[in-house]
Protein backbone atom coordinates (compact mmCIF):
# COMPACT_ATOMS: atom_id res chain seq x y z
CA UNK A 1 0.00 0.00 0.00
CA UNK A 2 1.05 3.53 -0.65
CA UNK A 3 0.58 5.01 2.79
CA UNK A 4 2.04 8.13 4.24
CA UNK A 5 3.45 8.25 7.72
CA UNK A 6 1.50 11.30 8.74
CA UNK A 7 -1.11 10.83 11.42
CA UNK A 8 -4.57 11.40 10.04
CA UNK A 9 -7.55 11.04 12.36
CA UNK A 10 -9.60 7.94 11.58
CA UNK A 11 -12.77 9.86 10.94
CA UNK A 12 -11.18 11.81 8.09
CA UNK A 13 -11.87 10.00 4.82
CA UNK A 14 -10.40 12.50 2.37
CA UNK A 15 -7.73 15.02 3.04
CA UNK A 16 -6.40 17.71 0.70
CA UNK A 17 -2.89 18.91 1.53
CA UNK A 18 -1.64 21.99 -0.24
CA UNK A 19 -3.49 21.16 -3.46
CA UNK A 20 -3.03 23.49 -6.44
CA UNK A 21 -4.64 22.70 -9.79
CA UNK A 22 -3.73 24.29 -13.11
CA UNK A 23 -5.03 24.11 -16.65
CA UNK A 24 -1.87 24.49 -18.69
CA UNK A 25 -0.18 27.58 -17.32
CA UNK A 26 -3.39 28.96 -15.87
CA UNK A 27 -3.69 28.28 -12.16
CA UNK A 28 -7.33 27.58 -11.33
CA UNK A 29 -7.11 27.03 -7.60
CA UNK A 30 -4.21 27.02 -5.20
CA UNK A 31 -3.03 25.94 -1.78
CA UNK A 32 -6.15 24.14 -0.63
CA UNK A 33 -6.00 22.38 2.72
CA UNK A 34 -9.18 20.57 3.62
CA UNK A 35 -10.33 17.50 5.56
CA UNK A 36 -13.58 15.72 4.73
CA UNK A 37 -15.15 13.74 7.55
CA UNK A 38 -16.51 10.24 7.06
CA UNK A 39 -20.32 10.13 6.93
CA UNK A 40 -20.73 13.87 6.54
CA UNK A 41 -22.31 15.83 3.75
CA UNK A 42 -19.88 18.59 2.84
CA UNK A 43 -20.89 21.29 0.43
CA UNK A 44 -18.54 23.41 -1.64
CA UNK A 45 -19.92 26.86 -2.37
CA UNK A 46 -18.51 30.00 -3.94
CA UNK A 47 -18.80 32.34 -6.90
CA UNK A 48 -18.27 31.16 -10.49
CA UNK A 49 -14.67 30.54 -11.43
CA UNK A 50 -13.49 29.91 -7.88
CA UNK A 51 -12.47 26.36 -8.71
CA UNK A 52 -14.95 24.41 -6.59
CA UNK A 53 -15.93 22.05 -9.42
CA UNK A 54 -12.26 21.68 -10.31
CA UNK A 55 -11.50 20.64 -6.74
CA UNK A 56 -14.43 18.20 -6.74
CA UNK A 57 -13.26 16.55 -9.96
CA UNK A 58 -9.78 16.29 -8.51
CA UNK A 59 -11.12 14.08 -5.73
CA UNK A 60 -11.68 11.08 -8.00
CA UNK A 61 -9.21 11.99 -10.71
CA UNK A 62 -11.83 13.02 -13.27
CA UNK A 63 -9.49 15.90 -14.08
CA UNK A 64 -7.21 13.36 -15.73
CA UNK A 65 -9.67 13.41 -18.63
CA UNK A 66 -9.17 17.11 -19.25
CA UNK A 67 -6.09 17.79 -21.36
CA UNK A 68 -3.39 19.95 -19.72
CA UNK A 69 -4.92 19.70 -16.26
CA UNK A 70 -2.29 19.12 -13.60
CA UNK A 71 -2.33 18.92 -9.82
CA UNK A 72 0.29 19.69 -7.21
CA UNK A 73 0.03 18.59 -3.61
CA UNK A 74 -1.53 15.44 -2.22
CA UNK A 75 -5.06 14.08 -1.97
CA UNK A 76 -5.16 11.44 0.73
CA UNK A 77 -7.98 8.92 0.56
CA UNK A 78 -7.89 6.55 3.54
CA UNK A 79 -4.24 7.53 3.96
CA UNK A 80 -3.30 6.84 0.33
CA UNK A 81 -2.25 9.60 -2.02
CA UNK A 82 -4.51 9.04 -5.01
CA UNK A 83 -2.14 11.05 -7.20
CA UNK A 84 0.73 8.66 -6.56
CA UNK A 85 2.09 7.29 -9.84
CA UNK A 86 1.30 3.72 -8.80
CA UNK A 87 -2.40 4.43 -8.21
CA UNK A 88 -4.90 3.23 -10.84
CA UNK A 89 -7.45 6.01 -11.46
CA UNK A 90 -10.07 3.45 -12.48
CA UNK A 91 -9.87 1.89 -9.00
CA UNK A 92 -10.11 5.35 -7.40
CA UNK A 93 -13.31 6.08 -9.32
CA UNK A 94 -14.81 2.78 -8.21
CA UNK A 95 -14.35 3.81 -4.59
CA UNK A 96 -15.29 7.47 -5.14
CA UNK A 97 -18.32 7.71 -7.45
CA UNK A 98 -19.57 10.83 -9.16
CA UNK A 99 -22.92 12.37 -10.12
CA UNK A 100 -22.79 15.12 -12.72
CA UNK A 101 -24.49 18.44 -13.35
CA UNK A 102 -26.54 17.25 -16.31
CA UNK A 103 -28.41 13.98 -15.81
CA UNK A 104 -26.48 11.61 -18.08
CA UNK A 105 -28.06 8.16 -18.10
CA UNK A 106 -26.62 5.67 -20.57
CA UNK A 107 -28.66 5.11 -23.74
CA UNK A 108 -29.74 1.77 -22.30
CA UNK A 109 -32.65 0.44 -20.28
CA UNK A 110 -33.13 1.61 -16.70
CA UNK A 111 -32.15 -1.86 -15.50
CA UNK A 112 -28.98 -1.86 -17.61
CA UNK A 113 -28.06 1.61 -16.41
CA UNK A 114 -27.71 0.20 -12.90
CA UNK A 115 -26.37 -3.21 -13.89
CA UNK A 116 -23.62 -1.83 -16.15
CA UNK A 117 -21.50 -0.39 -13.37
CA UNK A 118 -22.05 -3.33 -11.06
CA UNK A 119 -21.13 -5.81 -13.75
CA UNK A 120 -17.87 -4.11 -14.72
CA UNK A 121 -17.00 -4.02 -11.04
CA UNK A 122 -17.27 -7.78 -10.90
CA UNK A 123 -20.60 -7.99 -9.06
CA UNK A 124 -21.73 -11.61 -8.94
CA UNK A 125 -24.72 -11.46 -6.58
CA UNK A 126 -28.39 -11.16 -7.43
CA UNK A 127 -28.55 -8.39 -10.01
CA UNK A 128 -32.34 -7.93 -9.73
CA UNK A 129 -31.97 -7.33 -6.01
CA UNK A 130 -29.13 -4.88 -6.52
CA UNK A 131 -31.10 -2.91 -9.10
CA UNK A 132 -34.10 -2.71 -6.79
CA UNK A 133 -32.13 -1.73 -3.70
CA UNK A 134 -30.10 0.89 -5.57
CA UNK A 135 -33.23 2.43 -7.06
CA UNK A 136 -34.89 2.35 -3.64
CA UNK A 137 -31.95 4.07 -1.98
CA UNK A 138 -32.06 6.77 -4.64
CA UNK A 139 -35.82 7.16 -4.01
CA UNK A 140 -36.77 6.48 -7.60
CA UNK A 141 -37.95 2.86 -7.32
CA UNK A 142 -41.66 3.60 -7.27
CA UNK A 143 -41.39 5.55 -10.52
CA UNK A 144 -39.21 2.96 -12.24
CA UNK A 145 -40.40 -0.41 -11.05
CA UNK A 146 -42.94 -0.92 -13.84
CA UNK A 147 -40.65 0.12 -16.66
CA UNK A 148 -37.23 -1.28 -15.88
CA UNK A 149 -36.81 -2.25 -19.52
CA UNK A 150 -37.62 1.20 -20.86
CA UNK A 151 -34.84 3.53 -21.94
CA UNK A 152 -33.29 5.68 -19.22
CA UNK A 153 -34.22 8.66 -21.39
CA UNK A 154 -37.94 7.96 -20.91
CA UNK A 155 -37.71 9.38 -17.39
CA UNK A 156 -38.09 13.04 -16.47
CA UNK A 157 -35.00 15.13 -15.70
CA UNK A 158 -35.31 14.72 -11.95
CA UNK A 159 -35.92 10.99 -12.24
CA UNK A 160 -32.95 10.69 -14.60
CA UNK A 161 -30.74 12.38 -12.04
CA UNK A 162 -31.92 10.01 -9.32
CA UNK A 163 -31.28 7.13 -11.72
CA UNK A 164 -27.74 8.46 -12.07
CA UNK A 165 -27.43 8.53 -8.29
CA UNK A 166 -28.76 4.96 -8.13
CA UNK A 167 -26.21 3.97 -10.75
CA UNK A 168 -23.45 5.40 -8.59
CA UNK A 169 -24.78 3.72 -5.45
CA UNK A 170 -24.85 0.37 -7.23
CA UNK A 171 -21.07 0.24 -7.38
CA UNK A 172 -20.97 0.64 -3.57
CA UNK A 173 -18.56 3.56 -3.43
CA UNK A 174 -17.32 5.03 -0.15
CA UNK A 175 -17.74 8.60 -1.26
CA UNK A 176 -20.26 10.13 -3.67
CA UNK A 177 -19.25 13.36 -5.37
CA UNK A 178 -22.05 15.51 -6.73
CA UNK A 179 -21.35 18.37 -9.11
CA UNK A 180 -24.34 20.73 -8.91
CA UNK A 181 -26.73 17.77 -9.18
CA UNK A 182 -29.84 19.93 -9.04
CA UNK A 183 -28.89 22.86 -11.23
CA UNK A 184 -30.80 21.42 -14.20
CA UNK A 185 -33.84 20.43 -12.16
CA UNK A 186 -37.09 21.96 -10.99
CA UNK A 187 -37.68 22.70 -7.27
CA UNK A 188 -39.73 19.57 -6.62
CA UNK A 189 -37.13 17.26 -8.14
CA UNK A 190 -34.48 19.18 -6.20
CA UNK A 191 -36.34 18.53 -2.98
CA UNK A 192 -36.53 14.83 -3.77
CA UNK A 193 -32.81 14.65 -4.49
CA UNK A 194 -32.12 16.39 -1.19
CA UNK A 195 -34.28 13.85 0.63
CA UNK A 196 -32.35 11.15 -1.16
CA UNK A 197 -29.11 12.67 0.07
CA UNK A 198 -30.31 12.60 3.65
CA UNK A 199 -31.06 8.89 3.23
CA UNK A 200 -27.68 8.23 1.66
CA UNK A 201 -25.84 9.96 4.47
CA UNK A 202 -26.33 6.89 6.63
CA UNK A 203 -24.04 4.81 4.43
CA UNK A 204 -21.95 7.20 2.37
CA UNK A 205 -19.83 10.29 2.59
CA UNK A 206 -21.15 12.95 0.23
CA UNK A 207 -19.36 15.97 -1.16
CA UNK A 208 -21.55 18.32 -3.18
CA UNK A 209 -20.83 21.42 -5.22
CA UNK A 210 -23.79 23.77 -5.27
CA UNK A 211 -24.60 27.29 -6.40
CA UNK A 212 -27.67 27.27 -4.24
CA UNK A 213 -26.79 28.48 -0.75
CA UNK A 214 -30.15 27.43 0.66
CA UNK A 215 -29.40 23.94 -0.55
CA UNK A 216 -26.01 23.96 1.18
CA UNK A 217 -27.74 25.10 4.35
CA UNK A 218 -30.44 22.41 4.06
CA UNK A 219 -28.34 19.39 3.28
CA UNK A 220 -24.80 19.78 4.52
CA UNK A 221 -23.00 19.34 7.83
CA UNK A 222 -19.86 21.13 6.72
CA UNK A 223 -19.43 23.92 4.21
CA UNK A 224 -16.33 25.02 2.35
CA UNK A 225 -16.46 28.51 0.90
CA UNK A 226 -14.19 29.04 -2.09
CA UNK A 227 -13.41 32.48 -3.40
CA UNK A 228 -11.37 33.87 -6.27
CA UNK A 229 -8.86 36.69 -6.05
CA UNK A 230 -7.04 38.50 -8.79
CA UNK A 231 -3.43 37.62 -9.35
CA UNK A 232 -0.92 39.79 -7.59
CA UNK A 233 0.69 40.78 -10.89
CA UNK A 234 -2.68 42.23 -11.82
CA UNK A 235 -3.28 40.98 -15.37
CA UNK A 236 -6.93 40.42 -14.59
CA UNK A 237 -6.73 36.62 -14.21
CA UNK A 238 -8.25 35.09 -11.11
CA UNK A 239 -7.17 32.21 -8.95
CA UNK A 240 -9.41 30.30 -6.59
CA UNK A 241 -8.63 29.52 -2.96
CA UNK A 242 -10.39 28.01 0.01
CA UNK A 243 -11.53 31.03 1.98
CA UNK A 244 -13.27 29.35 4.88
CA UNK A 245 -14.12 25.84 5.96
CA UNK A 246 -16.30 25.18 8.95
CA UNK A 247 -19.57 23.65 10.06
CA UNK A 248 -22.47 24.81 7.93
CA UNK A 249 -24.05 26.48 10.94
CA UNK A 250 -20.99 28.60 11.61
CA UNK A 251 -20.49 29.52 7.96
CA UNK A 252 -24.05 30.75 7.64
CA UNK A 253 -24.47 32.29 11.08
CA UNK A 254 -21.13 33.64 12.16
CA UNK A 255 -18.52 33.41 9.41
CA UNK A 256 -15.02 34.51 10.32
CA UNK A 257 -14.19 36.01 6.94
CA UNK A 258 -15.75 39.18 5.65
CA UNK A 259 -15.97 37.80 2.09
CA UNK A 260 -17.89 34.76 3.32
CA UNK A 261 -20.37 37.04 5.03
CA UNK A 262 -20.72 39.07 1.86
CA UNK A 263 -21.18 36.03 -0.36
CA UNK A 264 -23.72 34.42 1.98
CA UNK A 265 -25.75 37.59 2.09
CA UNK A 266 -25.70 37.86 -1.69
CA UNK A 267 -23.48 40.91 -2.11
CA UNK A 268 -21.50 39.16 -4.89
CA UNK A 269 -21.36 35.80 -6.59
CA UNK B 1 -37.14 59.97 -49.83
CA UNK B 2 -37.56 56.63 -51.53
CA UNK B 3 -40.89 54.88 -51.42
CA UNK B 4 -41.12 51.86 -49.08
CA UNK B 5 -42.72 49.79 -51.85
CA UNK B 6 -40.68 47.25 -53.80
CA UNK B 7 -39.39 48.78 -57.03
CA UNK B 8 -38.53 46.39 -59.84
CA UNK B 9 -36.43 48.88 -61.79
CA UNK B 10 -34.06 49.64 -58.96
CA UNK B 11 -30.54 48.54 -59.98
CA UNK B 12 -30.01 46.48 -56.80
CA UNK B 13 -33.27 44.62 -57.37
CA UNK B 14 -32.44 43.97 -61.02
CA UNK B 15 -28.98 42.67 -60.02
CA UNK B 16 -30.51 40.54 -57.31
CA UNK B 17 -32.96 38.93 -59.77
CA UNK B 18 -30.16 38.32 -62.27
CA UNK B 19 -27.86 36.55 -59.83
CA UNK B 20 -30.68 34.49 -58.37
CA UNK B 21 -31.63 33.17 -61.81
CA UNK B 22 -27.97 32.64 -62.71
CA UNK B 23 -27.36 30.46 -59.67
CA UNK B 24 -30.56 28.50 -60.26
CA UNK B 25 -29.44 27.92 -63.85
CA UNK B 26 -25.99 26.72 -62.76
CA UNK B 27 -27.52 24.41 -60.17
CA UNK B 28 -29.68 22.91 -62.91
CA UNK B 29 -26.68 22.41 -65.23
CA UNK B 30 -24.83 20.75 -62.39
CA UNK B 31 -27.49 18.12 -61.87
CA UNK B 32 -27.94 17.41 -65.63
CA UNK B 33 -25.03 14.95 -66.02
CA UNK B 34 -26.38 12.82 -63.19
CA UNK B 35 -29.85 12.74 -64.69
CA UNK B 36 -28.54 11.96 -68.20
CA UNK B 37 -26.08 9.30 -67.07
CA UNK B 38 -28.58 7.51 -64.88
CA UNK B 39 -31.44 7.60 -67.39
CA UNK B 40 -29.19 6.60 -70.29
CA UNK B 41 -27.82 3.64 -68.37
CA UNK B 42 -31.25 2.67 -67.12
CA UNK B 43 -32.64 2.67 -70.67
CA UNK B 44 -29.65 1.10 -72.42
CA UNK B 45 -28.85 -1.40 -69.70
CA UNK B 46 -32.34 -2.09 -68.46
CA UNK B 47 -33.25 -3.53 -71.88
CA UNK B 48 -30.51 -6.17 -71.53
CA UNK B 49 -31.64 -7.57 -68.21
CA UNK B 50 -32.68 -11.23 -68.30
CA UNK B 51 -32.24 -14.22 -66.04
CA UNK B 52 -29.30 -15.68 -68.05
CA UNK B 53 -27.37 -12.55 -67.22
CA UNK B 54 -27.10 -13.51 -63.58
CA UNK B 55 -26.28 -17.17 -64.08
CA UNK B 56 -24.00 -17.51 -67.12
CA UNK B 57 -20.31 -16.95 -67.72
CA UNK B 58 -19.46 -14.29 -70.29
CA UNK B 59 -18.42 -15.74 -73.63
CA UNK B 60 -15.07 -14.68 -75.04
CA UNK B 61 -15.40 -11.77 -77.47
CA UNK B 62 -15.46 -12.67 -81.12
CA UNK B 63 -18.31 -15.13 -80.93
CA UNK B 64 -20.94 -12.70 -82.07
CA UNK B 65 -23.92 -14.93 -81.42
CA UNK B 66 -24.29 -14.78 -77.68
CA UNK B 67 -22.36 -12.85 -75.06
CA UNK B 68 -23.44 -14.94 -72.07
CA UNK B 69 -23.88 -13.52 -68.56
CA UNK B 70 -22.02 -11.64 -65.89
CA UNK B 71 -22.26 -14.09 -63.02
CA UNK B 72 -18.48 -14.33 -62.31
CA UNK B 73 -18.11 -10.55 -62.37
CA UNK B 74 -21.10 -10.03 -60.07
CA UNK B 75 -19.86 -12.58 -57.54
CA UNK B 76 -16.32 -11.24 -57.98
CA UNK B 77 -17.37 -7.70 -57.11
CA UNK B 78 -19.14 -9.01 -54.00
CA UNK B 79 -16.08 -11.00 -52.93
CA UNK B 80 -13.57 -8.25 -53.63
CA UNK B 81 -15.59 -5.61 -51.75
CA UNK B 82 -16.08 -8.05 -48.88
CA UNK B 83 -12.32 -8.61 -48.66
CA UNK B 84 -11.79 -4.84 -48.78
CA UNK B 85 -14.33 -4.38 -45.97
CA UNK B 86 -12.78 -7.10 -43.84
CA UNK B 87 -9.45 -5.26 -44.04
CA UNK B 88 -10.61 -1.65 -43.99
CA UNK B 89 -13.39 -1.71 -41.37
CA UNK B 90 -11.40 -3.03 -38.38
CA UNK B 91 -8.33 -0.95 -39.20
CA UNK B 92 -10.36 2.15 -40.00
CA UNK B 93 -12.65 1.91 -36.97
CA UNK B 94 -9.64 1.20 -34.77
CA UNK B 95 -7.79 4.20 -36.14
CA UNK B 96 -10.86 6.38 -35.73
CA UNK B 97 -11.19 5.25 -32.12
CA UNK B 98 -7.58 6.22 -31.50
CA UNK B 99 -8.10 9.68 -33.03
CA UNK B 100 -11.35 10.44 -31.24
CA UNK B 101 -10.84 8.76 -27.87
CA UNK B 102 -7.19 8.30 -27.04
CA UNK B 103 -5.21 10.95 -28.88
CA UNK B 104 -4.74 14.23 -27.06
CA UNK B 105 -4.21 16.38 -30.15
CA UNK B 106 -0.45 15.84 -30.17
CA UNK B 107 1.81 15.76 -33.22
CA UNK B 108 1.21 12.06 -33.84
CA UNK B 109 -2.57 12.41 -34.12
CA UNK B 110 -2.18 15.56 -36.23
CA UNK B 111 0.09 13.60 -38.52
CA UNK B 112 -2.46 10.79 -38.80
CA UNK B 113 -5.33 13.19 -39.52
CA UNK B 114 -3.24 14.87 -42.20
CA UNK B 115 -2.25 11.51 -43.62
CA UNK B 116 -5.85 10.34 -43.77
CA UNK B 117 -6.85 13.47 -45.68
CA UNK B 118 -4.00 12.93 -48.14
CA UNK B 119 -4.97 9.29 -48.54
CA UNK B 120 -8.54 10.35 -49.30
CA UNK B 121 -7.24 12.43 -52.18
CA UNK B 122 -4.89 9.82 -53.63
CA UNK B 123 -6.04 8.82 -57.14
CA UNK B 124 -7.43 5.29 -57.12
CA UNK B 125 -5.01 4.15 -59.81
CA UNK B 126 -2.13 4.84 -57.41
CA UNK B 127 -3.66 2.42 -54.92
CA UNK B 128 -3.73 -0.17 -57.70
CA UNK B 129 -0.13 0.42 -58.74
CA UNK B 130 0.97 0.29 -55.11
CA UNK B 131 -0.62 -3.12 -54.51
CA UNK B 132 0.69 -4.27 -57.87
CA UNK B 133 4.23 -3.43 -56.85
CA UNK B 134 3.83 -4.74 -53.30
CA UNK B 135 1.89 -7.96 -53.89
CA UNK B 136 1.29 -8.83 -57.50
CA UNK B 137 4.76 -8.42 -58.99
CA UNK B 138 6.47 -9.90 -55.93
CA UNK B 139 4.14 -12.97 -55.85
CA UNK B 140 4.22 -12.66 -52.10
CA UNK B 141 0.77 -14.23 -51.63
CA UNK B 142 1.60 -17.95 -51.92
CA UNK B 143 3.12 -17.39 -55.34
CA UNK B 144 -0.07 -16.06 -56.92
CA UNK B 145 0.09 -12.92 -59.01
CA UNK B 146 -3.16 -11.23 -60.01
CA UNK B 147 -5.80 -12.25 -57.49
CA UNK B 148 -9.11 -11.29 -55.92
CA UNK B 149 -7.24 -10.95 -52.65
CA UNK B 150 -4.91 -8.34 -54.10
CA UNK B 151 -7.93 -6.54 -55.59
CA UNK B 152 -9.59 -6.44 -52.17
CA UNK B 153 -6.44 -4.99 -50.66
CA UNK B 154 -6.27 -2.24 -53.26
CA UNK B 155 -9.91 -1.31 -52.62
CA UNK B 156 -9.37 -1.37 -48.86
CA UNK B 157 -6.82 1.42 -49.28
CA UNK B 158 -9.56 3.52 -50.89
CA UNK B 159 -12.07 2.67 -48.17
CA UNK B 160 -9.77 3.39 -45.24
CA UNK B 161 -9.91 7.20 -45.16
CA UNK B 162 -13.73 7.26 -45.31
CA UNK B 163 -14.02 4.73 -42.49
CA UNK B 164 -11.43 6.47 -40.28
CA UNK B 165 -12.97 9.90 -40.81
CA UNK B 166 -16.56 8.88 -40.16
CA UNK B 167 -15.58 6.88 -37.08
CA UNK B 168 -13.60 9.83 -35.75
CA UNK B 169 -16.45 12.26 -36.43
CA UNK B 170 -19.16 9.89 -35.22
CA UNK B 171 -17.37 9.35 -31.92
CA UNK B 172 -16.78 13.07 -31.47
CA UNK B 173 -20.55 13.60 -31.67
CA UNK B 174 -21.06 11.41 -28.60
CA UNK B 175 -21.46 13.85 -25.70
CA UNK B 176 -18.59 13.88 -23.23
CA UNK B 177 -21.05 13.56 -20.34
CA UNK B 178 -21.69 10.00 -21.42
CA UNK B 179 -17.98 9.18 -21.23
CA UNK B 180 -17.67 10.86 -17.86
CA UNK B 181 -20.70 8.94 -16.60
CA UNK B 182 -19.09 5.66 -17.47
CA UNK B 183 -15.61 6.58 -16.25
CA UNK B 184 -17.13 8.14 -13.13
CA UNK B 185 -18.50 4.79 -11.99
CA UNK B 186 -15.15 3.13 -12.43
CA UNK B 187 -15.33 1.80 -15.98
CA UNK B 188 -12.00 1.57 -17.74
CA UNK B 189 -11.39 3.48 -20.96
CA UNK B 190 -11.70 0.23 -22.90
CA UNK B 191 -15.06 -0.75 -21.39
CA UNK B 192 -16.35 2.79 -21.89
CA UNK B 193 -15.47 2.80 -25.57
CA UNK B 194 -16.70 -0.72 -26.24
CA UNK B 195 -19.94 -0.58 -24.24
CA UNK B 196 -20.94 3.09 -24.26
CA UNK B 197 -19.34 5.30 -26.89
CA UNK B 198 -19.11 2.90 -29.82
CA UNK B 199 -22.76 1.73 -29.57
CA UNK B 200 -23.87 5.38 -29.36
CA UNK B 201 -21.94 6.22 -32.51
CA UNK B 202 -22.79 2.96 -34.25
CA UNK B 203 -25.17 4.36 -36.84
CA UNK B 204 -22.98 7.22 -38.00
CA UNK B 205 -20.05 4.84 -38.27
CA UNK B 206 -22.20 2.37 -40.20
CA UNK B 207 -23.23 5.15 -42.58
CA UNK B 208 -19.59 5.95 -43.29
CA UNK B 209 -18.72 2.31 -43.79
CA UNK B 210 -21.57 1.86 -46.26
CA UNK B 211 -20.47 4.94 -48.21
CA UNK B 212 -16.93 3.62 -48.25
CA UNK B 213 -18.12 0.29 -49.61
CA UNK B 214 -20.18 2.05 -52.27
CA UNK B 215 -17.15 4.02 -53.38
CA UNK B 216 -14.91 0.98 -53.50
CA UNK B 217 -17.38 -1.22 -55.39
CA UNK B 218 -17.40 1.06 -58.40
CA UNK B 219 -13.62 1.44 -58.76
CA UNK B 220 -11.98 0.10 -61.91
CA UNK B 221 -8.44 1.40 -62.01
CA UNK B 222 -7.10 -0.34 -58.90
CA UNK B 223 -8.61 -3.65 -60.02
CA UNK B 224 -7.00 -3.61 -63.47
CA UNK B 225 -3.61 -3.83 -61.76
CA UNK B 226 -4.57 -6.32 -59.10
CA UNK B 227 -7.56 -8.58 -59.72
CA UNK B 228 -7.42 -8.34 -63.49
CA UNK B 229 -10.35 -10.23 -65.02
CA UNK B 230 -11.70 -13.73 -65.40
CA UNK B 231 -14.33 -15.32 -67.60
CA UNK B 232 -14.93 -18.31 -65.37
CA UNK B 233 -17.25 -19.16 -62.53
CA UNK B 234 -15.91 -18.75 -59.04
CA UNK B 235 -16.25 -22.23 -57.60
CA UNK B 236 -14.10 -22.48 -54.51
CA UNK B 237 -11.90 -20.87 -51.93
CA UNK B 238 -8.74 -21.30 -53.98
CA UNK B 239 -10.18 -18.98 -56.65
CA UNK B 240 -9.32 -16.11 -54.32
CA UNK B 241 -5.70 -16.56 -55.36
CA UNK B 242 -6.39 -16.27 -59.08
CA UNK B 243 -7.55 -13.55 -61.43
CA UNK B 244 -11.06 -12.49 -60.52
CA UNK B 245 -13.66 -10.67 -62.57
CA UNK B 246 -15.57 -7.67 -61.36
CA UNK B 247 -18.40 -5.56 -62.75
CA UNK B 248 -16.26 -2.46 -63.18
CA UNK B 249 -13.49 -4.23 -65.10
CA UNK B 250 -16.05 -6.17 -67.15
CA UNK B 251 -17.54 -2.88 -68.26
CA UNK B 252 -14.08 -1.52 -69.06
CA UNK B 253 -13.14 -4.58 -71.10
CA UNK B 254 -16.40 -5.22 -72.94
CA UNK B 255 -17.38 -1.65 -73.71
CA UNK B 256 -14.24 -1.35 -75.82
CA UNK B 257 -14.86 -4.57 -77.78
CA UNK B 258 -15.91 -4.12 -81.40
CA UNK B 259 -18.70 -6.70 -81.02
CA UNK B 260 -22.24 -5.66 -80.31
CA UNK B 261 -23.02 -8.58 -77.99
CA UNK B 262 -20.19 -7.68 -75.63
CA UNK B 263 -21.18 -4.02 -75.66
CA UNK B 264 -24.69 -4.97 -74.61
CA UNK B 265 -23.28 -7.03 -71.76
CA UNK B 266 -21.26 -4.00 -70.65
CA UNK B 267 -24.47 -1.94 -70.61
CA UNK B 268 -26.23 -4.56 -68.54
CA UNK B 269 -23.33 -4.64 -66.08
CA UNK B 270 -23.40 -0.82 -65.87
CA UNK B 271 -27.08 -0.99 -65.08
CA UNK B 272 -26.56 -3.42 -62.24
CA UNK B 273 -23.57 -1.52 -60.87
CA UNK B 274 -25.40 1.82 -60.91
CA UNK B 275 -28.50 0.36 -59.33
CA UNK B 276 -26.56 -1.33 -56.54
CA UNK B 277 -24.41 1.71 -55.75
CA UNK B 278 -27.45 3.93 -55.86
CA UNK B 279 -29.37 1.69 -53.47
CA UNK B 280 -26.38 1.43 -51.13
CA UNK B 281 -26.19 5.23 -51.08
CA UNK B 282 -29.91 5.55 -50.42
CA UNK B 283 -29.60 2.94 -47.67
CA UNK B 284 -26.87 5.00 -46.01
CA UNK B 285 -29.06 8.11 -46.26
CA UNK B 286 -31.87 6.30 -44.49
CA UNK B 287 -29.41 5.09 -41.87
CA UNK B 288 -28.15 8.64 -41.33
CA UNK B 289 -31.66 10.11 -41.16
CA UNK B 290 -32.58 7.44 -38.64
CA UNK B 291 -29.59 8.45 -36.55
CA UNK B 292 -30.65 12.06 -36.46
CA UNK B 293 -34.13 11.29 -35.25
CA UNK B 294 -32.98 8.91 -32.55
CA UNK B 295 -30.40 11.33 -31.19
CA UNK B 296 -32.99 13.61 -29.69
CA UNK B 297 -34.67 10.95 -27.58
Amino acid sequence: MIKTNKKIPKNIILSLEDVSISYGTFEAVKNVFCNFKRGDITSLIGPSGCGKSTVLRALNRMNDLIPNCSLKGTVLFDGTNIYDKRVDPVEVRRRIGMVFQQPNPFPKSIYENIAFGARINGFTGNMDELVESSLRKAAVWSECKDKLNDSGYSLSGGQQQRLCIARTIAIEPEIILMDEPCSALDPISTLKIEETMHELKKNYTIIIVTHNMQQALRVSDMTAFFNAIEYEDGDGGKVGYLAEFDSTKKIFNSPKEKTTQEYISGKFG
Amino acid sequence: MNSLYYQKKLSRNVGDKFFTSLSVFCAFIAILPLIFVVTYILIKGGAQINSDLFTLEPNPPGDDLDAGGINPALIGTLIITTIASIIAIPVGVGGGIYLAEYSKGGPFSKFIRFGVNVLAGVPSIIAGVFIYALIVSTKILFGSMYSGLAGGMALSILMLPTVIKTTDEGLKLVPNELRYASLGIGASMYTTILKITLPSAFRSIATGVVLGIARAAGETAPLIFTALFSYYYIVGFEDLFYEMGSLAVLIYNFALEPYDAQNKLAWAASFILVISILSVNIFSRILAAFTETTKRV
